[in-house]
């Protein structure tokens, strides 16, 4: 027989809020993208703006996290969904982030033509927006399996900013006029190749919230320590 | 069936309990446990009401001879002999391995004989005073009794009145206090006063104590033995025993899973 009826559903009602946030954070990603390709200084504005409900949004989850601690003594497998909860906001928090560095470099690139087509960076974008998808239902449905497939695939993301950093690189040999541009978008790809880091942190706490194991997925890159602009 | 725990440690063993089982005359109230209490640790047995774990407890120092047909199978070792051995002296056993209750029950008598008396029936021929101080002082009552030792025990308050019990249980010095739900009688600050003074006691005494409270075994304990009822015979069996971080966090049972996160029911 269940009990702690109103205790099961502020969990549960705890964990649709982490699927709102993603979502958020995912529509976050791919505006950031469409709106630098669109050169929409007043789309990147609103992302900025945007980010702030990112922001209010984690805390609130926090804060319910921590009440739900504070009143309810969770134990076992119900803790370690909390524990995962807020490590994962702060996570998806971030990804909100990197959408708002993308809308900021859209203003840095200002009134210019873009140097390069953004093809490779929405293919990067759906890819990373995928993943994160993929990682929530990993989350919801307890798949472990899923989630570390996921991670796997992070590895595909970095060799996209490979990519990405090689051709770019290539435009400033040819024509160091384009450097700061080419530096900006650089900024842009790292965000998108961060956001999958972000992603395989969430594998993680889902595996941690499953099996109770701490272990460390896959997911670095090369070029590491990057700046970003929100930094 | 019998069930198996015992954590990894590199202490020793203050109990080993081999294929326990516990009667009330015909009826068994507990039955296959296996269990290694650390020594000089607090190891909290928890489960849900007629789960047996007040039954294992009370069998760790004889007191379910007391009660009529009452009876123990299995072996339970206390320093390499079995404590329901022929030649084994129950009331020696009661002294080594002493027990504080539920409700506080001093003796209707003053502060200081609730000690002493205990004491003097056991045999203690050195200096009363002292052992009485001594006493008080482990359980963390002194202070507030110092001046009134010629007093009623009765006359304190509900948390006093337990420490003076606890007192009066180590002034037998034992090297086990069993604690039979040492703070159900007690409000919230008494019971975190208890809990404080375990952490002091254990630094010389193996405790084991039985506890409605998840929480206060989360807090208090270094080990967790959790009970629960076999409903096909009604007989209580040993689920899990574990470090208390691990079983907390992380238990392997799920039906420990389901009591210590309260969807037991």
């Amino acid at each position: 027989m269940a009990i702690r009826h109103e205790y099961t559903r502020s969990l549960n009602r705890l964990q649709d809020e982490v699927l709102i946030l993603g979502s958020m954070v995912e529509g976050g990603i791919n505006d950031a993208i469409h709106v630098l390709e669109q050169r929409d200084t007043e789309g990147a504005r609103r992302i900025i703006d945007w980010d702030n409900r990112v922001n209010e949004k984690r805390f609130a989850i926090e804060s319910s996290a921590l009440t739900l601690i504070a009143t309810q003594q969770p134990a076992a497998g119900d803790l370690r969904i909390i524990a995962a909860i807020l490590e994962i906001i702060t996570d998806l928090e971030r990804v909100g982030d990197y959408a708002k560095g993308i809308a900021k470099i859209n203003l840095l690139i200002g009134e210019a033509r873009l140097i390069k087509s953004l093809e490779e960076f929405k293919i990067m974008a759906a890819d990373a927006c995928q993943m994160l998808r993929d990682a929530l239902d990993a989350f919801v449905h307890r798949d472990i399996d899923l989630a570390k497939q996921i991670a796997k695939r992070d590895d595909d993301l970095d060799e996209q900013y490979n990519q990405i950093f090689k051709a770019l690189l290539q435009l400033i040999i040819s024509d160091t006029r384009v450097t700061d541009q080419a530096t900006y978008l650089l900024w842009a790809a790292h965000n998108l190749e961060r956001t999958g880091d972000r992603v395989v942190n969430i594998c993680e706490r889902v595996i941690f919230m499953v099996t109770g194991q701490m272990i460390e997925l896959n997911g670095s890159v090369e070029i590491k320590d990057m700046p970003t602009l929100q930094d | 069936m019998s069930t198996n725990g015992t954590p990894t440690s590199n202490g020793k063993y203050a109990l080993d309990l081999q294929d326990v089982h516990c009667y009330y005359g015909s009826f068994r109230a507990v039955k296959g446990v296996n269990l290694k209490l650390q020594e000089k640790k607090i190891t909290a047995f928890i489960g849900p009401s007629g789960c047996g774990k007040s039954t294992v407890l009370r069998s760790l120092n004889r007191m379910n001879d007391l009660i009529p047909g009452g009876r123990v199978e299995g072996r339970i070792l206390f320093r390499g002999k079995n404590l329901y051995d022929p030649d084994v002296d129950p009331v020696e056993v009661r002294r080594r391995i002493g027990m504080v209750f539920q409700k506080p029950n001093p003796f209707p008598k003053s502060i200081y004989d609730n000690i002493a008396w205990g004491a003097k029936i056991n045999g203690f021929k050195g200096n009363m005073k002292e052992l009485v101080e001594q006493s008080l002082r482990s359980a963390a009552l002194w202070e507030e009794v110092k001046d009134k030792l010629d007093q009623s025990g009765l006359g304190l308050s509900g948390g006093q009145q337990q420490r003076l019990c606890i007192a009066r249980a180590i002034a037998t010095q034992p090297e086990i206090i069993l604690m039979d739900e040492p703070c159900s009688a007690l409000d919230p600050i008494a019971t975190l006063k208890i809990e404080d003074l375990m952490r002091e006691l254990v630094k010389n005494y193996t405790i084991v104590i039985v506890t409605h409270n998840m929480q206060q075994a989360a807090r208090a304990s270094d080990y967790t033995a959790y009970y629960l009822m076999d409903k096909s015979d009604r007989a209580g069996e040993l689920v899990e025993y574990g470090e208390t971080d691990q079983l907390f966090t992380n238990p392997k049972d799920k039906r420990t899973e389901d009591y210590i996160t309260g969807r037991f029911g």
